[in-house]
């Protein structure tokens, strides 16, 4: 393992994080519900139709955060890039980010961010399959097969 | 009034997560493939976001993880199940290997789609296709009982 230097982003990353943590709160206290983006996501897909506007309000809200931020003139904290993967491979991983979040009842927020700070034991559980599942496939992809799914 | 106020609160909440996760790197799929890939040049930034959030959520939740209502008087809706099923374990597994194939995890990936990156949009788009498959597979294993 080599450490990646010109990458690290601590600042930013932790900075990130707290507001990440805030909205969590604030969707809790003030609306008594866990942030957790698949499932807000899913059900807007699949719930009765009196359970749809909360979570289309705050797909939008999403939505709306990198173009106030463009509005403000304040994009340079956007961290953005493309992903180095061919269209086959991005397409796979959608399919299999869709499918696994609803399966498994969560993704990094609701289980990552929610969960682990509720000390729920299946977040945590699922929390540490999926960081190593992750850890696996890079390593598979990025070392064991190079170039096979670029 | 509280009604309005909670409408008001799903969409600022989401502009807050949003640009949250603009500014910690979440939104750059390179940066998780970087925190991914320990045997390569390791970036630890995503350590710090967890970090970060889990800071503020879990100090809200042992402070207010208990209230019967919320501040705008709605249910608590907290998730109540704590088995740990092969359901659970399957999933994760199932996200994380997409997760790590192409580093976009599902809320970055909305909110890159409206910072103009048209491969967000490809990836959520078979996101939303493997949450359709989800809704078929369940049905087909657990019908739901006719209304």
């Amino acid at each position: 393992m080599t450490f990646n230097y010109a990458a690290f982003s601590p600042l930013a990353s932790f900075s990130g994080g707290l507001l990440l943590g805030l909205a969590a709160t604030l969707f809790f206290l003030l609306n008594g519900r866990i942030l957790g983006i698949s499932g807000i996501l899913g059900g807007a897909l699949s719930a009765p139709k009196s359970d749809r506007l909360w979570r289309i309000l705050f797909i939008s809200g999403l939505l709306a955060s990198p173009v106030l931020l463009r509005i403000i003139k304040a994009n340079w904290v956007f961290s953005l890039a493309n992903s180095d993967i061919g269209l086959p491979t991005l397409i796979m991983a959608g399919l299999l980010v869709g499918f696994g979040t609803r399966y498994g009842s969560g993704c990094t927020s609701g289980h990552g961010i929610c969960g682990i700070s509720r000390l729920s034991i299946r977040s945590i559980v699922a929390t540490v399959t999926f960081m190593s599942a992750g850890v696996c496939t890079v390593y598979i992809v990025r070392h064991a097969f190079i170039g096979v799914f670029q | 009034m509280n009604n309005v106020l909670t409408r008001v609160t799903e969409v600022l909440v989401g502009i807050l997560f949003g640009v949250g996760l603009l500014i910690s790197g979440m939104t750059n799929p390179k940066k998780i493939i970087g925190f991914l890939d320990v045997a390569g040049r390791w970036d630890p930034s995503l350590a710090f976001v967890m970090l970060g959030a889990i800071s503020v959520t879990a100090t809200s939740f042992f402070l207010w993880g208990k209230r019967p209502l919320s501040l705008l008087q709605s249910q608590m809706r907290i998730p109540t199940q704590t088995q740990i099923d092969p359901r659970l374990m399957v999933g994760a597994l199932i996200f994380g290997i997409g997760w790590g194939l192409a580093g976009y995890c599902p809320g970055p990936a909305i909110v890159s789609i409206a910072a103009g990156n048209p491969q967000a949009l490809i990836f959520v788009a078979a996101m939303i296709a493997g949450m359709v498959v989800f809704e078929g597979f369940i049905l087909a294993v657990k019908p739901r009982p006719s209304s």
